[in-house]
């Protein structure tokens, strides 16, 4: 019926499987392989598979959404994930399995899409095909009589499906007409907008880039390399596309709900003061929230965490200066008890490392240890257990800021040894053991930790992704039908004959049928003594 | 004032449940009713079908003979029906009371943890399977729909319960609103195309001689029109999801900062689509249609209870407001 669904469509009649016979030779086999892969049965078995093939990945984590996750699976289940290592399981999405099931499913669609869409552009232009020669047998068949002559009442049946929005081939004794290509137009909008999506979302990815940089109150960070505390560029990024730009902290408001008992202490709002400075222009402020990305050069910043970055000043035995900034420490709980890691490999005696527990608000739990229990800082300590000796950090090998490898190291202040834990609150001071000198908690700033992405197709998927929902509705929505209205002629009168056929689902078509007998048997003169077999089926 | 809200909304959500348990035993026993009925009108059937048959002429008997069955029996004795309905509508507007009250208390749109969602959710769910009657007599599938409701309140209730606290910055956003009531206005189609389709499945059974027992599947429209409405509903239920897809990667990107990316949750909403736009495609595949684009449709509703119920509370993600 249809040259250009695939032969496997519903509406196409089964003669057109015989087609599917390979016929001898290679362009044959060829022929054969690419009729099987653009076939709907192809198709929604690749659909499905996909489906399938999706469900690992959310069994298991992935590098991708959490890293960590990996790492912790990793060690619990060592025989388990190499095996699933190999079958990429923790990369489900990029995994060569993954991609060759829908790549092949796009290359399914591309090829059922381009021959519907020559086959659709060249219906669009062509009349409707000739009315049938029983129209009997078709849906919503009824009749009319008439005592009009028949190629007056044909004429004006033609009008009628003109204004209905038809397209209209009359010919002596009856009328074809069409309508709703447009479910057509939409199905074909729709599909092609998926590849659309497709190739915009790998286009972002390469050329699009993510990074991560922790920002304390008070300082600045620089879209450059350099100033990212990590950063992870499309494939084909090159350091043109980071725009120079900067962004300062100035402050970092947190409101915390304060009248919900059951809710007490939970945030209910983060507001990252900022101001910001594109190259050659003037500074203006801003400010970040949750849902609320700054967008500045190209890129969106998002404010995706935060914490206290306690700022601590070292001084050596003659009371110099050798180590002061502010320390990010990395929060544990909802009450933003945080472990700090210090490391000031120059300037004392030994290299030091410390590391640092920040309680915002301090209690005394029954067993003598110290918790948090509110995320303000209403009554903040911080608690240091100090480590003298190698840091490890000449050896070449990249280290992690937020842990301490006490390998090579030694406590000297601490649970085991013999100087007890420094205990500070903010403006106080307290001496190193060994005479190594002192150390000052300052005060305690807020962090927030800022995403800076840069996806230049962001805007093109969302382009697509509309014309997939526009073409979804229109085709899913619009009725494509034929219908036909014949005058037979005979020694009784004229009979007035009307049927429609549905392309698709159609639910009205029987109902729009019988409208369109009515509407015309009103406008041509009846003949009620004429009684014809008239019946109509729903 | 919140307390009180809090009460007054548990209150009506119970008695809601109450209700539509007396609704879904109403349903229930009008399903047994028309298996006693279908016996009688077997007879006066066989009478109509020689009547009609003449006047039908090409049409095929079968389908008219079928719609006077369920004429007959929707004329004969609805007073369970109807009253189950009428239940039905009490209990859904005590459930609404519930659900708003709840939103009331919290000053915010009441679907923000599991216990809000589930309360939602069902009220979308009866509220479009209330709806559709107008357009199609679908109250057959009021105890599967009841019994839905009801499994999933008391769930809700149960083990879901958490207080009224508010929202964490990540859920504070316009697309929270948007994203998941359309979510759930897509899951209240996705339900009763399941439910049509699990008939139509049943039918096909008994007209194999399968299911002797379910003699009220006589009075239900044919296998094919059930697979009809069940595909006109799913089709808008894939639109909604399609949209709700596009909403949460819109409201990802703003909150994440990014709009894709293989979260759990998202993965599920992803395979759900799949599953539905497989489905639509059965449905114009040759030899796919019937049984098993049905299977199809089944498949894909649980795969959305199972995205509400299993994922939220045992999958690890970013998507962690189960609230518990
Ligand atoms: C990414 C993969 C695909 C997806 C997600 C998809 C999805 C859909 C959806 C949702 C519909 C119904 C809405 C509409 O008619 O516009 C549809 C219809 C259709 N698709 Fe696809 N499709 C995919 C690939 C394909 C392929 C590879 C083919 C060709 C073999 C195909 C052929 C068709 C046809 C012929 C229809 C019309 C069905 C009808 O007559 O009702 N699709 N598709």
């Amino acid at each position: 019926m249809d040259s250009s669904r695939p032969s496997d469509h519903i509406d196409q009649s089964p003669a057109g499987e015989q087609i599917i016979q390979p016929r001898l030779g290679f362009v044959g086999y060829l022929r054969f392989f690419w009729r099987q892969l653009t076939s709907m049965r192809t198709a929604l078995f690749l659909l499905l598979l996909l489906a399938v093939a999706a469900i690992p990945g959310s069994l298991v984590p992935q590098v991708s959404s959490d890293p960590n996750g990996v790492i912790q699976y990793k060690a619990a289940n060592p025989g388990l994930a190499s095996v699933l290592d190999t079958l990429q399981v923790f990369t489900t999405y990029t995994s060569v399995w993954f991609s060759a099931i829908y790549l092949l499913l796009f290359i399914s669609l591309i090829g059922c899409v381009i021959p519907r869409t020559r086959h659709h552009l060249e219906a669009l232009r062509a009349a409707p095909p000739a009315t049938p020669a029983r129209l009997a047998r078709l849906e919503g068949f009824t009749t009319r009589n008439t005592t009009m002559d028949a190629a007056a009442a044909v004429s004006i049946a033609a009008e009628l499906l003109r204004r209905q929005g038809f397209r209209v081939a009359q010919y002596s004794d009856s009328v074809s007409a069409e309508r709703g290509y447009l479910r057509e137009t939409g199905n074909l909008v729709f599909h092609t907008a998926l590849i659309g999506v497709l190739v915009a979302v790998g286009f972002g990815g390469g050329f699009g880039y993510t990074g991560q940089r922790v920002v304390v109150e008070g300082q600045a960070f620089v879209n450059s390399l350099a100033s990212y505390d990590s950063f992870n560029p499309g494939r084909f990024f090159t350091d043109g596309a980071l725009e120079p730009y900067t962004v300062a902290l100035d402050s970092f408001e947190v409101i915390y709900e304060q009248e919900n008992l059951s809710a007490l202490g939970q945030p209910v709002d983060f507001t990252a003061n900022v101001t910001t400075t594109l190259r050659g222009q003037d500074s203006s402020a801003a400010t970040v929230k949750v849902n609320e990305p700054l967008t500045i050069g190209g890129t969106q910043v998002y404010l995706l965490g935060n914490g206290y970055a306690p700022h601590l000043t070292f001084r050596d035995d003659s009371g110099a200066v050798v180590f002061s900034q502010s320390v990010a420490c990395l929060p544990q709980d909802a009450n933003l008890f945080s472990v700090c890691v210090i490391k000031v490999p120059d300037g004392l005696a030994d290299q030091v490392g410390i590391v640092g527990l920040l309680y915002p608000t301090t209690v005394t739990l029954a067993s003598g240890a110290l918790a948090s229990n509110y995320p303000d800082l209403l009554n903040p300590t911080l608690s240091l257990e100090v480590y003298t000796g190698d840091l490890g950090l000449d050896n070449g090998r990249g280290s992690n800021a937020y842990a301490l490898n006490t390998d090579s190291l030694v406590q000297v202040a601490g649970r085991k040894a013999d100087s007890p834990t420094i205990a500070l609150k903010p403006g106080e001071t307290a001496q190193l053991p060994g005479g190594l000198g002192s150390i000052e908690l300052q005060s305690i700033p807020r962090f927030a930790s800022l995403d800076v992405h840069h996806d230049p197709s962001q805007l093109w998927v969302l382009i697509f992704a509309g014309l997939v929902v526009a073409g979804l509705v229109t085709s899913l929505f619009i009725p494509r039908r034929r219908m036909w209205v014949k005058a037979v002629t005979s020694s009784d009168g004229v009979m007035i004959e009307y049927a429609g056929l549905a392309r698709g689902d159609d639910p009205g078509l029987a109902a729009a049928v019988a409208d369109l007998a009515d509407r015309h048997s009103a406008l041509v003169p009846g003949d009620a003594a004429f009684r014809g077999p008239s019946t109509s089926r729903e | 004032m919140t307390e009180m809200f809090v009460t007054y909304s548990v209150l009506a959500v119970y008695s809601a449940m109450a209700i539509y348990t007396l609704a879904f035993l109403l349903f229930t026993l009008d399903l047994a009713r028309r298996s006693a009925a279908s016996q009688a009108v077997a007879v006066s059937d066989a009478a109509s079908a020689v009547a009609t048959a003449g006047a039908a002429g090409t049409a095929g008997g079968g389908t008219v003979v079928l719609e006077r069955t369920n004429v007959a029996v929707a004329a004969k004795a609805p007073r369970y029906l109807r009253a189950a309905t009428a239940l039905t509508v009490i209990a859904w507007l005590l459930h609404v009371t519930g659900t708003v009250l709840r939103g009331l208390a919290a000053g915010r749109v009441p679907w923000a943890n599991m216990y809000e969602f589930t309360l939602t959710a069902t009220v979308i769910i009866v509220g479009v399977f209330l709806a559709v009657q107008f357009w199609q007599d679908l109250r057959f599938l009021g105890a599967f729909i009841t019994g839905f409701a009801l499994v999933a309140l008391g769930l809700a209730s149960v083990n879901f319960y958490v207080d009224v606290v508010p929202l964490p910055p990540a859920l504070q956003s316009v697309w929270l609103v948007i994203h998941v009531f359309v979510a759930t206005l897509g899951t209240g189609f996705f339900a009763l195309g399941a439910g049509l389709s699990v008939m139509q499945l049943l039918k096909e059974r008994r007209l194999a001689g399968k299911a002797p027992r379910l003699t009220f599947l006589d009075t239900l429209p044919s296998s094919e029109k059930l697979e009809n409405s069940a595909y006109r509903l799913i089709v808008v239920g894939f639109v909604l999801w399609t949209f709700t897809l596009i909403a949460g990667a819109i409201w990802a990107g703003r909150a994440w900062g990014r709009y894709w990316g293989w979260d759990t949750k998202e993965v599920w909403t992803f395979i759900i689509w799949t599953i539905f736009a497989g489905y639509i495609h059965a449905r114009a595949t040759r030899g796919w249609r019937g049984s098993r684009s049905a299977w199809l449709a089944i498949i894909g509703f649980s795969a959305v209870v199972f995205n509400f119920t299993i994922v939220n509370l045992f999958f690890k993600g970013l998507h962690a407001y189960s609230g518990l």
